[in-house]
């Protein structure tokens, strides 16, 4: 993390040097003329700086690949990084400081669903194109937004069925934080929950960031429930899994399935309290495959921390900035949002997780959905996965079906809500 | 029911925990301390690293985080606070930005993250401690199931509490500070070396706060901002029991928990933090002093 971080100060230094040289309505002059410069805005400081430093990163690494390799059509990328502050409003101005003043293409972008809120007016009053890499909760369907991680039915279409069939277990109690992304979440997990003939016996939420958990662990005991289908966020989680193994529940007769736990909060939390429980991700460290192997090795020498962990948000972080490669080199290297994002429209790359492809309507992405159970050593073990990416179903929650799609292309269908 | 007592008591014994370092140098000294949370959070840091270097468990990581806290309080005293006395507003300005001081000492490593240096267990990720086996299996006694790390973060209060009230109410140095809190100036017209007792003071509220973080390092995440959300609580607990007063510090800590406690099982965790607020509002307004108050300066 740290030669990144002294990259980007370079970098920002280079870039506010470049500023204050030039009147600013003319900074974009000072661009090499061979360069193509696009936004890349996480939040580099703050309480979500721990995540979104990563997803900077791999975005950086990515970039700095496809310049080693040749570029775009022969042009090197030239990345804007903008810390975000972990405050949506500072997003919002960042952004508008991107697509306005710097006249960015195309911008990387947010991890959480409230910076993205955030910034969506700029880019859609602006008519310029964010590509955003976190799973999120669906119920979105904008034309200058490319979604390249996974929608509830991408996470949750797998898990909940496997639970009850596989795990045999019924009865859940839906704990998340207390937000949108877990609401919705909750919202599709009981509708699956009922189809598949089982029941939910509490639907529970406590603010984002709290850290005692005795009450609710209590409660989750007296419930009477057989598996714990927990939506919680941050380092609530990291509290959350300890007070659960300190009242001495153990994942082998009530397990926690998540859909918010990945690599980075097993490690903060020490593995041993996760020992045995599930998450549901399209990406996992522990995917098997020599494209994965080799991401994770070039992504710890380019941060130069050899046990850096890597997650679901952050492999859509680097494989998304191909994707808008190749979209621009379909465009025949028209950089208008227009362009890209026709150019954008079915192309399929090889991420590490495997094959990728940006749905032609709603502009999301295939993802394969896959079920990892945590190991002492915080890894996951990969014991069900599709057997192909699944279709991207944004609105999923209100009834959207592959057959009867809400958000196409022509825009969402609010006749359908 | 016991359940529901348990683990009232449990937060009690958390919220005490804070508070106790703070109703010692804000109820006996008036400095009121922004950066007790940091100090907790030095604490928590202190186990993290004895984890890693020393390889010491949470126990013995006690006396460590002790130790540090203190000399850091005792070195925030020497070089502050010290100007301060008498001027509360001040103090609350100086040790806020000594917060951030600390908050960003460890975030960036002490500076050595610009050399590209890096320290296992520092820096802005999440860090945690490992809390023994035999403290984490918990046991039934009388149809009672026992959890033993919030049982033994209950014992350890105990005793802190315990001690503070010796030492302060049985020992030569406590009268000295009980003189202090009373009126400085007659204090030292009657041969009491107040700078000395004063940073002595300091520096063991400061411990207090080093034990606090330890203990909570076993069940929360550590990391730079933790301090934050824990200082608040702490100066709740010491304005509702009364500035300066042990006795009103424990009363409210377990006033508090308990009430805490038994909304957050009964209804839930949010309804629970919005009642403690309005019991806390409630008290002020009922006895602006606090429940056990005396005159003082």
């Amino acid at each position: 993390m740290s030669t990144s971080r002294r990259k980007f100060l370079k970098q920002s230094t280079a870039y506010g040097a470049a500023a204050a040289l030039a009147p600013s309505l003319y900074a974009n002059s000072t661009r090499a003329a061979d360069d193509i410069q696009v936004g890349v805005l996480f939040s580099l400081t703050g309480g979500l700086s721990i995540v979104e430093q990563s997803l900077a990163d791999a975005t950086l690494m990515a970039i700095e690949e496809i310049n080693a390799s040749g570029g775009v059509m022969g042009k090197m990328i030239a990345p804007i990084v903008e810390d975000g502050a972990s405050d949506p409003k500072t997003f919002n101005e960042k952004a508008s400081k991107l697509v306005l003043r710097d006249r960015v293409p195309s911008v990387f972008g947010c991890y959480t669903s409230a910076s993205r809120k955030a910034v969506l007016p700029v880019f859609e009053r602006r008519n310029n194109l964010l590509f955003y890499p976190t799973y999120y909760e669906g119920f979105e369907c904008s034309k200058n937004v490319v979604y390249t991680g996974a929608v509830p039915n991408q996470q949750l279409s797998n898990f909940i069925p496997w639970i009850m069939n596989t795990l045999g277990k019924k009865k859940f109690f839906i704990v998340g934080s207390n937000y949108i992304y877990p609401r919705e979440m909750a919202k599709v997990s009981k509708i699956l929950i009922e189809q598949g003939g089982g029941e939910w016996v509490a639907d529970e939420y406590l603010e984002l960031g709290h850290s005692e958990w005795g009450a609710m662990v209590n409660r989750i005991k007296e419930s009477g429930c057989d598996v714990v289908l927990s939506n919680v966020v941050g380092d609530s989680v990291i509290a959350f899994y300890r007070e659960f193994q300190n009242q001495g529940l153990t994942h082998d007769v009530l397990p926690i399935c998540a859909t918010v736990t990945s690599e980075i909060e097993i490690a903060a939390m020490g593995p041993e309290a996760a020992v045995g429980s599930y998450t549901s991700f399209p990406y996992f460290q522990a995917v098997d495959s020599d494209a994965n192997r080799a991401f994770i090795e070039r992504y710890r020498a380019f941060v130069g921390n050899p046990n850096a962990v890597t997650q679901h948000a952050m492999e859509c972080s680097y494989f998304q900035v191909y994707l808008w490669k190749q979209a621009v080199e379909a465009a025949g290297g028209e950089l208008t949002t227009e362009a890209i994002r026709e150019g954008v429209k079915g192309q399929v790359f090889d991420a590490p997780n495997g094959k990728v492809t940006v749905d032609a309507q709603n502009l999301h992405t295939y993802l394969t959905p896959r079920i990892a159970q945590w190991g002492a050593d915080g890894q996951g073990t990969i014991i069900e996965a599709y057997p192909e990416p699944l279709q991207p179903l944004p609105y999923v929650a209100y009834g959207e079906t592959p057959e009867n799609l809400f958000c196409t292309s022509a825009g969402l269908d609010t006749s359908k809500l | 029911m016991a359940d529901i007592i348990f683990i009232g008591l449990s937060l009690s014994s958390i919220l005490l925990l804070i508070a106790l370092g703070l109703s010692i140098t804000y109820g006996a000294m008036g400095v009121i301390n922004m950066a007790h949370g940091e100090l907790v959070m030095i604490g928590a840091y202190t186990a993290v690293l004895a984890g890693i270097y020393l390889n010491m468990n949470l126990l013995l990581a006690l006396p460590l985080a002790f130790a540090t806290s203190a000399a850091v309080g005792l070195l925030i005293e020497r070089v502050v606070i010290r100007r301060l006395y008498g001027r509360i507003i001040d103090t609350l300005l100086a040790t806020w930005g000594v917060a951030i001081l600390l908050q960003q000492a460890i975030r960036l490593e002490f500076g050595l993250t610009f050399f590209d240096i890096r320290i296992d267990g520092l820096g802005t990720g999440l860090q945690n401690v490992s809390v023994p086996g035999y403290l984490t299996q918990p046991f039934d006694l009388a149809g009672i199931t026992i959890q033993p790390y919030r049982t033994f973060i209950i014992g350890v209060t105990v005793l802190l509490t315990l001690l503070t009230w010796v030492l302060f109410y049985r020992t030569r140095i406590g009268m000295q500070v009980r003189a202090i809190m009373r009126n400085p100036q007659m204090a030292a017209a009657c041969g009491i070396d107040v700078r000395r007792v004063s940073a002595l003071t300091f520096a063991y509220g400061s411990g207090l706060a080093g034990v606090a973080g330890v203990l909570l390092a076993g069940f929360k995440s550590v990391q730079p901002d933790m301090g934050a959300s824990v200082v608040v609580d702490g100066f709740l607990v010491v304005v509702v029991g009364g500035v300066g007063s042990l006795l009103g510090t424990v009363f409210a800590a377990v006033l508090l928990g308990q009430v805490n406690g038994v909304f957050a099982v009964l209804m839930n965790d949010i309804v629970a933090r919005a009642v403690v607020f309005g019991v806390v509002i409630a008290l002020i307004m009922w006895r602006p002093q606090g429940l056990f108050s005396f005159k003082g300066r």
